[in-house]
């Protein structure tokens, strides 16, 4: 099924891509195939009907003699069932390869795609990706379950067909091509129009959706400002454009649809009148115009479905070249080729030793964040990293659980290079909290066990008791089982951010990675969430990154980053002595007012 | 047995959640159908006369094309024998009529195509409108228990379905069931015991067109959900990509991924294979029908008992009166996803907004430094039955006074703001702007007076400038930029690649927390407000930023009435006065520093915890 021929009569610059889509073909192969031939075979007894109803229009009834009738009936009887029966043997056959390829296909995606990089998900948004493990992908399903298959099918029917008519007579033969060629030709002028309009609602859908999500996500902003109605313009705007796109495409419909009805017709007066014509002159029989005429009007949809097929496979085409993309990019944070154990029991000594990291901007440019970093973070330590906005802190802890790859030097725990070690290994070792916590739509069990899978129940309330959150947890409604996140019910910040960190704990990591996760969380929150921190803590080595010196007190040692490297380090209180631009980062009002309050 | 397996186990992971109302009681369907059967109506009565143009239309585009089978019948059965002898009249009438009930018909499609089109579009438009000032009309409180994402849905999926519904559906439907009736009435006229025979094949037909009509709708349904489950676990995973990495859980989300999957691969087949045996019955009845007036007919044609015509006429009417059925299958699809979209829809815009606009707003007086605020006699719950948050109280902040509101995490801080900010209406009692209760202010002189910065800095797509200007409609650039420099915010907008026409991407990507809280402040600033409230608003600044708009805050408070929110004591002290919330009470007020001299209390507790952190 790799080589149709329709495909080489296409000019489109992926096509070829289709081919790539054949592994996921392999296993259904022979049903493929099979659905094929049963397709042909319903189209051969589709046609044969018209042509045993001539013999019997031009034999019994012609000749009074219905001697033969019964034969001729059943004939068209059984042609008739058979037509049915290999439809459904032909649905029926397609139904599991093409499901089956597009599940595949998606699954396939969906493990490339939680396997690249933090980097490849910063710069591409969940709807570019989930329009091609959905809309693309299914769109491969159907070119696989119905438009490849009649691509071929159409076209071989078309020329039996019109090879059908040539012998009922030349004539009629010479009128059905010349309806067929032009309807060919406007069709298939008329899908690629449609479809470059096509594609031009569906971006103009794409602006309203964002439009939509903005007034909805950012109602407390547009209600605080009153800006409401200034949005709802704009979406109005944008509405009637896309109502005028869509008008547009009917318009080029319409014509297709009057074009589709208007030449077969014509064509079949035509036939009418030639044929007529011929039985007056006795040259013709009544049963072979009635044939020529059902035969042509058979050929009626393998002849206007050639434009659309020929717009889907490109459609498919394009949908194929998309889903390749994303999996051509390559997985470039993976496990060593040999890796080495951890050691059995981690004291979690991480080292920076002359770290360096460079982004590659959208344009390629590469700039450098971080120069050459030298850090020790002794076992049981915890060290605050304090820098300006944009100074690289995020980054810097994204190299430990390898979210992100060093560019030179490296990161090691308890001597071992992080790149050596296996990533689950690693990970294992070393847990994250993030600035933002993200809540999946389920359980709360679910999002503090999140990939644990020998996670007991115990584990996870004592994690919640670790991290406060215990408290509210239980008051709701179905306490560990309650579904949470955008699904389910709402989190405050505060209650988001608690859960995040418990998330954190739960396996007991010997490193652990904050990203100022105390933020959003308010004064007594936070100070309850550090105190438990700070005890159960205890032995494990922690790297916080943090804005404010409530968080930087939590540290035993601070870090500060600036220019890409450590330029100092000390207690709080130390560097607050020491360093100028430490006090100019750190110190606030707080600290200046004390005097005057006191 | 595995799929039930699969099936707890998403039950269990997925965890418990309140609405699952797609299980519908009866009475309820029936409620849910009458209302969105009203919304409908209210939709299709300006466009009536289009409608019945468009029913004229297809009714005569049915007329011109089932009377081509009859031209040919009339050409056989006379024009033939005519022109045999040489009078070729009749046949050339034949043909000509047969080409004009071809261009007729095309033409007549057309045109058809085009105004339910139009209809069609006009009817989204004016549902698409209607949709969005309704939801952006609705109350905060509204908008905090309905979630962002089915907002977002009802504005465009539900949408896309009944387009499709139009799109597809209906003019499918109309010619099928109007060619079907045509279709009979012809046979019925043209042959009585042939056509009755026919139609008694079709009877059994309808029934298996039920069938397969309910059928396909639960394997449709399926689907549809199916395709939405997998939708919500892809963009969560793809949105939590750095937790799903940092904790592992690559392969747990694909074991869920790989049920959803399966699941939704199942649907797909169960509606593939429904749909193939629908096709083939409705093709079986239609070839056996025609064997059979094959049969019956030609031996009433050797008997005398029919015309050669009629029967040809027969045989081309018969493969048109089954062809149209299998539109059914689309139809069937795209009408239930279009009504369970409608029901909800309906719903959404059956929300009454808890916070309406005035019908006869009365104007503010002007004011110079800020405005005067009181609450009298506000008790407030967030619904009618639930727990009261805020008891009665009274409380007078004059013009031009900077307030602080002290107190732990639920205390009601945020409600009182809210309540300023007329995002909530109080239960009880009035909240008054300049001595006008906030109940009879235009929203428009409302949003002017009174801003409110939280600490969610939602940024719209767009440049920096953009969102900056959004603080007040028609601002010059000059205005834009003056108020960036104001509360700090110029310096790191300047470093942006494109400074202030810097796009910030979806939801303000690009930029930082802080920074996004900069540009939330300017717009703040820029609004310049006679009250301005601000809830917890430089919680996520870092230091040197937050040290910029706390002297910002200095002079932009001096002139205005202002509300603050903050739990860092050292924005609380550049009030004039502070209230210690505690459960919905107002239990301390007072300025800072009389609060601090009482020595006990809990600001004064709080002001030497803080004290001491700094020692």
């Amino acid at each position: 099924m790799g080589e149709e021929p329709g495909h080489r009569n296409t000019r489109g610059s992926g096509i070829a891509s289709l081919r790539r889509i054949g592994p996921y073909l392999r296993p259904g192969r022979t049903k493929i195939i099979w659905s094929g031939v049963t397709a042909m075979l319903a189209m051969v007894c589709g046609l044969t009907i018209p042509l045993v109803m001539q013999r019997i229009l031009d034999g019994p009834v012609a000749h009074h003699d219905t001697g033969a009738l019964p034969w001729l009936v059943l004939l068209v009887a059984v042609l008739g069932a058979a037509e049915a029966g290999l439809f459904y043997v032909r649905r029926k056959l397609i139904a599991a390869p093409s499901t089956s390829a597009e599940a595949e296909l998606r699954a396939d995606l969906y493990h490339h795609l939680q396997r690249l990089p933090i980097a490849f998900h910063d710069r591409w948004s969940s709807g570019q990706l989930l329009s091609r493990a959905v809309s693309d992908v299914s769109a491969l399903r159907r070119f696989i379950a119905f438009v490849g298959i009649f691509f071929v099918v159409n076209t071989i029917t078309l020329v039996l067909g019109l090879g059908v008519l040539f012998v009922l007579s030349p004539v009629l033969g010479l009128i059905a091509l010349c309806g067929a060629l032009p309807l060919i030709g406007l069709s298939t002028i008329y899908e690629s129009r449609y479809s470059v309009l096509s594609r031009r609602a569906q971006d103009q859908q794409g602006d309203l959706a964002t439009t939509v999500e903005e007034s909805v996500l950012g109602i407390r902003v547009l209600k605080a400002f009153g800006r409401g109605p200034a949005l709802g313009k704009r979406f109005l705007q944008q509405a009637r454009e896309l109502r005028g796109t869509e008008l547009a495409k009917n318009k080029v419909f319409a014509a297709l649809w009057a074009v589709i009805i208007v030449l077969p017709e014509t064509a079949i007066a035509l036939m009418l009148l030639a044929g007529m014509l011929s039985i007056v002159h006795e040259s013709m029989t009544v049963g072979t115009l009635v044939a020529a005429i059902t035969v042509a009007t058979y050929l009626r949809w393998p002849t206007d479905s050639i434009g659309w097929l020929l717009a889907e496979t490109n459609q498919a085409a394009t949908a194929c070249e998309r889903y390749w993309e994303v999996r051509d990019e390559p997985i470039t944070i993976t496990d060593p080729d040999e890796p080495q154990p951890m050691p059995s029991t981690v004291t979690g000594r991480v080292r920076f030793e002359g770290v360096r990291f460079a982004f590659t901007g959208d344009d390629g440019d590469r700039t450098e964040v971080l120069r050459g970093i030298d850090l020790d973070l002794r076992p049981g330590e915890t060290v605050a990293l304090v820098g300006a906005t944009g100074s690289g802190k995020t980054t810097l802890t994204a190299l430990v659980p390898r979210l992100a790859d060093v560019t030179g030097g490296r990161v090691s725990i308890d001597g071992v290079d992080v790149r050596s070690v296996r990533l689950a290994d690693l990970r294992a070792v070393v847990a994250t909290a993030f600035e933002e916590p993200v809540l999946f739509s389920a359980s709360v069990r679910e999002n503090v066990a999140l990939g644990g899978e020998d996670v007991t129940d115990e584990q996870v309330v004592e994690a919640l008791r670790v991290a406060k959150a215990m408290e509210f947890v239980e008051k709701l409604p179905w306490g560990l089982d309650t579904r949470i996140g955008e699904q389910g019910l709402s989190l405050s910040g505060g209650q988001r951010q608690r859960l995040a960190l418990a998330r954190a704990v739960v396996g007991k990591p010997a490193v652990l990675v904050l990203d100022d996760p105390l933020s959003a969380l308010d004064v007594h929150t936070e100070a309850e969430v550090e105190r438990a921190l700070r005890s159960v803590l205890h032995g494990v080595t922690a790297l916080v990154v943090a804005h404010r010196p409530s968080t930087v007190q939590l540290a035993d040692r601070v870090a500060m980053l600036a220019e890409g490297r450590i330029v100092a380090t000390g207690t709080h209180s130390e560097l607050l002595a020491e360093n100028e631009d430490y006090r100019h980062l750190l110190s606030t009002m707080d600290t200046e007012l004390a005097g005057e309050v006191a | 047995m595995t799929t039930t397996e699969q099936a707890v186990e998403e039950e269990s992971w997925r965890g418990v959640a309140a609405e699952d109302n797609e299980e519908l009681t009866n009475a309820v369907g029936l409620r849910l159908q009458a209302r969105s059967r009203a919304l409908l109506r209210s939709l299709l009565r300006p466009r009536l006369g289009m409608c019945l143009l468009a029913f004229a239309l297809v009714v005569a585009e049915n007329i011109v094309t089932l009377s081509g089978p009859l031209l040919v019948a009339e050409a056989i059965d006379v024009g033939i024998p005519a022109a045999i002898d040489g009078r070729t009249t009749v046949l050339t009438w034949c043909v000509a009529g047969y080409l004009a009930t071809a261009i007729g018909s095309g033409l007549l499609r057309y045109l058809f195509v085009r105004v339910v089109a139009t209809v069609g579009q006009d009817l989204l438009l004016d549902l698409r409108g209607r949709v969005f000032r309704h939801a952006q009309g609705l109350s905060l409180s509204f908008h905090e228990k309905y979630t962002s994402g089915k907002v977002i849905s009802r504005l465009t999926s539900d949408l896309e379905s009944i387009e499709d519904l139009l799109d597809i559906g209906l003019d499918g439907l109309l010619t099928a069931a109007l060619s079907v009736v045509g279709i009979a009435i012809l046979m019925l006229t043209l042959d009585l015991p042939l056509a009755l025979f026919v139609l008694a094949g079709f009877v059994p037909l309808l029934l298996v067109t039920r069938w397969f009509y309910r059928t396909s709708n639960r394997a449709y349904r399926d689907t549809r959900g199916g395709i939405a489950k997998i939708i919500v676990q892809f963009v969560e995973s793809m949105n939590g990509m750095r937790a799903v990495q940092a904790f592992r859980r690559q392969e747990r989300n694909e074991t869920i991924m790989s049920g959803l999957n399966g699941r939704f691969r199942d649907a797909n087949q169960r509606a593939l294979v429904v749909l193939a045996k629908y096709t083939m019955i409705v093709r079986l009845v239609g070839n056996l029908s025609l064997a059979a007036v094959l049969a019956i007919g030609a031996v009433r044609v050797v008997n005398g008992g029919l015309e050669l015509g009629v029967l040809t006429a027969f045989l081309l009417y018969l493969r048109r009166f089954y062809d149209p059925l299998d539109e059914v299958a689309m139809f069937a699809n795209a009408y239930s996803a279009a009504n369970a979209a409608l029901e909800k829809i309906s719903g959404l815009l059956e929300e009454r907004p808890d916070v309406a606009e005035p019908a006869e707003p009365k104007p503010l007086p002007a004011a110079a430094d800020g405005r005067e605020v009181r609450f009298e006699r506000v008790e407030f719950r967030y619904s009618a039955d639930g727990p009261v948050v805020l008891p009665e109280f009274d409380l007078t902040i004059p013009a031009g006074q900077t307030v602080a509101l002290v107190g732990e995490t639920g205390a009601g801080k945020s409600t009182i703001a809210k309540l300023v900010a007329r995002f909530y209406d109080p239960t009880k009692g009035d909240v008054l702007l300049s001595g006008v209760p906030l109940r009879s202010v235009a929203d428009e002189d409302l949003r002017r007076s009174v801003v409110m910065v939280t600490q969610e800095n939602f940024l719209f797509s767009g440049s920096v400038a953009d969102n900056i200007g959004l603080g007040r409609l028609g601002a010059s650039r000059a205005e834009i930029e003056a108020a960036a420099e104001a509360v700090g915010a110029a310096e790191f907008v300047e470093k942006l690649p494109e400074g202030y026409d810097t796009d910030v991407r979806k939801r303000g990507g690009r930029l930082s927390a802080g920074q996004r809280q900069l540009v939330a402040f300017a717009r703040a600033f820029l609004a310049d407000p006679s009250v301005l409230v601000l809830d917890e608003a430089t919680a996520s600044l870092d230091v040197p930023s937050e040290r910029a708009v706390q002297r910002a805050l200095e002079t932009v408070l001096a002139d205005r009435t202002a509300l603050i929110i903050a739990h860092r004591l050292s924005t609380v002290l550049i009030a004039d006065r502070v209230l210690v919330v505690d459960g919905g009470r107002i239990v301390e007020d007072g300025s800072p520093q009389s609060l601090v001299d009482q020595g006990s209390g809990q600001f004064a507790d709080l002001h030497n915890a803080w004290l001491a952190s700094l020692a």
